[in-house]
């Protein structure tokens, strides 16, 4: 139907703008919040110029975000003789599309009805009937499955850098970039596991629906109360996942340049920057999704909020949209700040260190809680 | 390693509640429109707490009447490690005590190393340091050189070793 493709397409140009403006404003957020973190001031050089007038306009730094990005765009591309230039010329792109590509199982609002939305202009709200949409591009039944083999590609990506590049740095970061990413890639599968035990299914939206319920009579049934340690380890994982500090092994600074990006430069550099900022949007995104109770605010409903006594508070279907929309952009935001101080907290592991965290720390710790959970809920059930 | 850092995760939560409460910390007095750093916005603002001790800036010290104490007898430039100040004598009939004076004197704070010898080598107390320093920061070596006008603005209310207010300088050389 037409009225889905116009639908769809205003969700989908909703959901890339918000991934890039993520991607964009993190690089700001990560100066800003480590120069605040350890009392310096932080990025506040970079101006715009008012043309024809001497008026600059710096907003707090805002714009070395833009400084980067033209930077990344007019500098020399440089191209290393490589054996196989073909994946050395497409391996940014395998990083970065799978990232953008997760965004569209995730549902970032609850159920949208435009004919109530638009019921002040008959026009439009007779064209729409009383179609409804969840406010999420793809609500497949394999969500979460999705976003798993997604998150493989970018293995893939970093694993032609490195092979392409001619260089022994890349080698050795695809090499550790690949362990890394496979061992806890399974660890991150093993936490959720315990979620789908819980909550029954993978389809991302039915879990955050399921999450808009009340535990014991006032705790919000977010998958944080129920599964607080499997929280604790999926984003440990994640972090891991996306190579940040503490887990940065594959492109180790001191030790390996830039691992398996070091032979790029321009805008293909620039672009693994941005998929690593655009996938702690992601890692934010997913964690809000199944431990932050998604969209839903504590008692809120898709008609209004029901508080514990018995009130109600009838909201308009445009507020009730608008709320969960920025519900969900602000826990997602508070994740990836959570992230940052994350990353200038803690120094970076050895790499033996790293690999017996994920194999002898992280993963009993999974299936003793996978064990845990499936064994309650077969308890609970009985 | 007790078992409990062995444990790991709790001494990361100490750790992120130590970095977040400072990030707390600052952020409220950002908001509360105070300031919540250390550091100083520079150039545009420089930090006043520079420490008494703090030697950051040759003075030339000057007699009541305002011209320079210094005698251009040029132990300051012999001393100095690094070659960096150079002075030319000038020669004033009139003032009997003090013929000679100094037409010149210039320092290079791009090469000085700021080592306090020429304060010590001086026989007339004409040059000192202060714990200020020169707006260095420029696009062009050449402006790092102070001249005698920049070195003669020191004018202290009280100082034991003369008597003050000086007088006015004289315009003559």
């Amino acid at each position: 139907m037409i009225q889905d493709l116009v639908i769809y397409v205003a969700y989908i140009g909703y959901a890339v703008s918000v991934l890039l403006v993520f991607g964009t404003i993190l690089t700001w957020v990560e100066r800003k919040q480590a120069a605040i973190m350890s009392d310096r001031i932080g990025a506040n050089r970079a101006y715009v110029r008012i043309p024809f007038t001497q008026v600059k306009l710096v907003w707090l730094g805002l714009f070395h975000g833009l400084a980067d990005g033209l930077k990344m765009l007019l500098k020399e591309d440089f191209k290393p003789n490589s054996y196989d230039s073909f994946a050395y010329a497409i391996a940014p792109w395998v990083v970065f599309t799978p990232v953008l590509l997760v965004f569209a199982v995730i549902p970032f609002g609850g159920t949208l009805n435009p004919g109530t939305l638009f019921h002040a202009v008959p026009v439009v709200s007779d064209w729409f009937g009383d179609r409804t949409y969840p406010l999420q591009i793809a609500s497949l039944d394999a969500g979460l499955l999705v976003v798993f083999a997604f998150g493989g590609l970018t293995i893939i990506g970093a694993m032609l850098a490195g092979w392409s590049s001619s260089n022994k740095f890349s080698l050795l970061g695809a090499l550790r970039a690949g362990s890394q990413l496979i061992s806890y890639e399974l660890v991150m599968g093993l936490t959720v596991l315990g979620l789908i035990v819980i909550y029954g299914t993978v389809d991302l939206g039915a879990i955050a629906r399921q999450q808009s319920g009340v535990l014991l009579g006032f705790l919000p049934a977010w998958g944080i109360f129920l599964q607080p340690f499997a929280a604790i380890l999926f984003l440990t994982a994640a972090i891991a996942e996306n190579k940040r500090i503490p887990f940065d092994l594959p492109e180790a600074e001191s030790e390996l340049i830039a691992g398996y990006y070091t032979e790029y430069s321009a805008m293909k550099m620039g672009l693994f920057m941005f998929a690593e900022f655009i996938e702690i949007a992601i890692i934010g995104a997913l964690f809000t999704t199944l431990f932050l109770g998604g969209y839903n605010l504590p008692f809120m409903t898709d008609a209004g909020f029901v508080l514990p006594g018995g009130y109600q508070i009838a909201l308009s279907h445009w507020l009730v949209v608008l709320l969960q929309l920025i519900v969900f952009l602000v826990k997602v935001l508070v994740v990836c700040s959570f992230q940052i101080l994350v990353r200038w907290s803690l120094p970076r592991f050895r790499y033996d260190q790293l690999l017996r965290f994920a194999w002898k720390f992280m993963f009993p710790l999974a299936l003793a809680n996978l064990t845990v959970t499936a064994v309650v809920v077969w308890a609970l059930q009985a | 390693m007790s078992w409990w850092e062995r444990a790991y995760l709790f001494e990361i939560v100490r750790g992120l509640s130590i970095t977040g409460g400072v990030f707390v910390k600052n952020m409220f007095r950002w908001m509360t429109f105070r300031k919540g750093a250390l550091t100083t916005y520079y150039p545009e603002e420089t930090r006043a707490d520079y420490a008494p001790r703090n030697r950051g800036k040759h003075v030339l010290t000057q007699r009541p009447d305002g011209s320079p104490q210094c005698i251009a007898c040029n132990m300051c430039a012999t001393v100095c490690p690094a070659k960096v100040i150079e002075i030319e004598a000038g020669f004033n009939p009139d003032d009997v005590a003090h013929p000679k004076y100094p037409v010149r004197f210039e320092i290079d704070y791009s090469r000085c190393i700021f080592c306090g010898l020429c304060v010590e080598a001086c026989p007339e107390d004409a040059i000192r340091m202060v714990k200020e320093v020169p707006n260095l920061p420029t696009y062009d070596r050449s402006n790092m050189w102070l001249s005698l006008d920049e070195l003669l603005n020191w004018n202290p209310q009280s100082d034991v070793a003369k008597p003050y207010p000086p007088a006015p300088r004289r315009q003559s050389h």
